[in-house]
């Protein structure tokens, strides 16, 4: 690792977070890749792919839920631990500090209306909502249409899914770690 | 860009209602904001204006006054300082979505070595990850070779002209009045208006004493002089002899009050605080068996280079009027620690006052002073703590007992770090002081320093031991 690297270095498929362990930081992608895998009644379902400069486990900052999902290493990656203690005590004195966390959960909010919206009978063009995403997603989902890990389709459309999936929907989804 | 009809519409109204709501002053569509002084303060006030404006529907411009070549090596483009950017600022960024790339942290630091001449201690981060940056603020000392790095200064100045500020690199020299408005003059004579100044020249600078008129009621803050210079020891050696922690000297040496050796990339800085640091205070230092003995062959390396810079270590007096506002080191400023820490609280509240409340004297009062409040008290209760540990550096028995209580909180996982914790967040400037004083009434805290101090001198034989055990 280079010495001027800040957090914590995980190797490929090591788990950053657990799904139903308690927590109290959130992480902040300093380089590569995680993702999101949230274990229901049928397997393991990958809800997002997220990359360097996003953050994720916000939800233990806000919440004493346990952590919705697992969060696991794609490849190397490097994630830097903010202290739910460090937020709280600065977000009191600055509001503004929540500013950025508000304006990622709503774009993953709007994003997660936009599938679930494709997934209702009518819903919104898939090709549409494709160009709402990112570069950086777009790379993400190209990436992805070779590696696709999902277990299985918990739903009962499941060729609907798993056609929105193999053009990159869940990579877009919130990060519900 | 231009603002669609509807977005000025809604823009007209968020300036109308700031101006009804305060009475005069605010900033609307299309207001000109000048900042002297492209350091941190000076950037992350840039950098928060344009994000909220953005969000408040504003369109506003920024002019950056910044005469200094940040990619130049040595004292001519850099900011003079220690460079840690501490745990709780490195956190705070990544949640502003401001991340520190390897090539501007030129070392993350992962532990603390105490040194005294009792002994050393090493304290590990309470989580075992890097979240401390050693940076530099230029690109890196004289005489080094000009690397693929970016200092600190010039990666935040670059991120607030990503976000629309533009860079005047002139010096600034005048300060006046036009209508009401503030007027700058640059070296080469040119004048600019604007209708916001906020002042970001650190303590360092002569256009500090113009500003300290009548009329504004602003006094300039009172300094010290310091010292900083660079050893070029290379990778290898660092690695070897002082791996990546922080190594801070507590030694009985008089006006020294806080000595902190810091690894970088083929470097490590020295940093000197105290009563007027000079010759003198600096040659018994480096005199000193705990300092030697961090070099191989105890020998301590010429310096490739060294400055005196000035510190603020008593606030500005008011430091807002009606369109202006002073941030980071020229208004008000931690004490000893993380002052790029309270560059960033203050320049940031001196934004979200001027985009959210208005720009008159009452609102930087309202809005903007109590941030500088909340630094001013807690460097009060500082005051107190740095006369503790300047107490544990004149008087040995104490050194004895606060060591072995480290020593043993280290070496036993899973034990409630008390002193530990305190010192570490002491040294890193990562909590406020007041959260650091609360935790010495812990009810075990008092009990474990007795302890501690009937051991480690009464039972000297355990000083071997724990010497040992600590490092
Ligand atoms: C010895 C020492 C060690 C320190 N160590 C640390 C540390 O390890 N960690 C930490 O967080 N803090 C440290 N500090 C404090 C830190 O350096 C300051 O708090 C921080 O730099 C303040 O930022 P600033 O932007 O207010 O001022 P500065 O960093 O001083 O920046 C001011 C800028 O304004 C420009 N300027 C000045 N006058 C004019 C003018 N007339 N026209 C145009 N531009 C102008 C300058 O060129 C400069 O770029 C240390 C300070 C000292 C003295």
């Amino acid at each position: 690792m280079n010495s001027g690297s800040l957090g914590k270095t995980y190797a490929d498929g090591a788990i950053i977070v657990r799904q139903g362990d308690s927590g109290d930081c959130m992480f902040a992608i300093q380089k590569g890749q995680i993702e999101v895998v949230r274990r229901g009644k049928d397997g393991d379902v990958r809800v997002a792919v997220l990359e360097e400069g996003e953050i994720f486990g916000e939800m233990a900052i806000f919440e004493r839920e346990a952590r919705s999902a697992t969060v696991r290493a794609l490849g190397e990656v490097r994630v830097l631990t903010v202290d739910k203690k460090t937020f709280l005590r600065r977000v009191q004195e600055d509001p503004s500090l929540a500013f950025n966390l508000v304006r990622m959960m709503s774009r993953r909010i709007r994003r997660l209306s936009g599938e679930i919206a494709e997934l209702q009978p009518g819903g919104v063009a898939r090709s549409q909502d494709t160009l709402a995403l990112t570069d950086a997603e777009r790379r993400i989902e190209r990436r992805n249409r070779t590696d696709r890990r999902v277990t299985k389709d918990r739903r009962s459309g499941g060729n609907r899914r798993r056609d929105a999936e193999r053009r990159g929907a869940v990579a877009a989804s919130p990060s519900p770690a | 860009m231009r603002p669609t009809a509807r977005g000025a519409r809604q823009q007209d109204n968020l300036a109308s209602y700031f101006e009804e709501q305060e009475g005069q002053l605010a900033l609307a569509d299309g207001s000109r904001i000048g900042v002297i002084g492209g350091g941190p303060a000076g950037s992350f006030f840039a950098y928060f204006l344009f994000r909220m404006a953005e969000s408040a529907g504003l369109h506003i411009s920024v002019d950056i006054y910044e005469p200094r070549l940040f990619d130049r090596c040595g004292p001519a483009g850099c900011n003079h300082c220690g460079g840690v950017v501490s745990e709780s600022l490195v956190q705070l960024l990544a949640t502003e979505g401001i991340n520190l790339p390897p090539t501007v942290v030129q070392r993350g630091i992962e532990s603390y070595v105490l040194h005294t001449d009792v002994g050393q201690v090493q304290i590990e981060t309470p989580l075992q990850e890097m979240r401390i940056a050693a940076v530099y603020r230029g690109n890196g000392p004289k005489q080094s070779e000009p690397v693929a790095i970016a200092g600190f200064d010039r990666h935040l100045l670059d991120l607030s002209a990503t976000v629309g500020a533009k860079i005047v690199r002139k010096l600034v020299t005048g300060f006046d009045w036009n209508h009401g408005m503030p007027q700058i003059r640059t070296a080469d004579g040119d004048m600019a208006t604007y209708e916001l100044l906020a002042v970001a020249t650190g303590v360092n600078s002569q256009i500090l004493e113009q500003l300290n008129s009548p009329a504004m009621d602003y006094q300039s803050p009172g300094t010290l002089r310091a010292f900083i210079c660079e050893f070029h020891l290379g990778q290898a050696t660092i690695r070897q002899w002082l791996g990546n922690s922080m190594h801070v000297f507590l030694l009985d040496i008089p006006r020294l009050e806080f000595a902190a050796l810091i690894p970088k990339g083929d470097y490590a800085t020295l940093c000197l605080l105290g009563e007027d640091v000079d010759e003198q205070l600096i040659e018994s230092f480096l005199a000193s068996d705990e300092v030697k003995a961090c070099f191989p062959d105890t020998l301590v390396p010429t310096p490739a280079c060294h400055c005196f810079p000035r510190i603020n270590v008593r606030a500005a007096v008011r430091p807002f009027a009606d369109r202006i506002v002073w941030v980071g080191d020229s208004g008000v400023n931690r004490l000893f620690k993380d002052g790029i820490g309270s560059a960033y609280r203050t320049a940031k509240a001196a934004a979200r006052t001027a985009v959210f409340h208005g720009i008159s004297k009452a609102d930087f009062e309202k809005g903007f002073w109590p941030e500088c409040r909340a630094l001013i008290r807690d460097n009060r209760i500082a005051r107190l703590i740095f006369g503790v540990t300047t107490l544990i550096q004149n008087l040995r028995f104490l050194r004895r007992g606060v060591l072995r209580m480290i020593a043993r909180e280290q070496r036993d996982a899973g034990k409630n770090r008390l002193m530990s914790s305190v010192l570490w967040d002491v040294f890193t400037g990562s909590a406020p002081y007041k959260e650091i004083l609360l935790r010495t009434f812990h009810p075990v805290f008092p009990l474990r320093l007795t302890w501690n101090l009937l051991a480690a001198n009464l039972l000297r034989t355990e000083r071997k031991g724990m010497k040992e055990g600590a490092r």
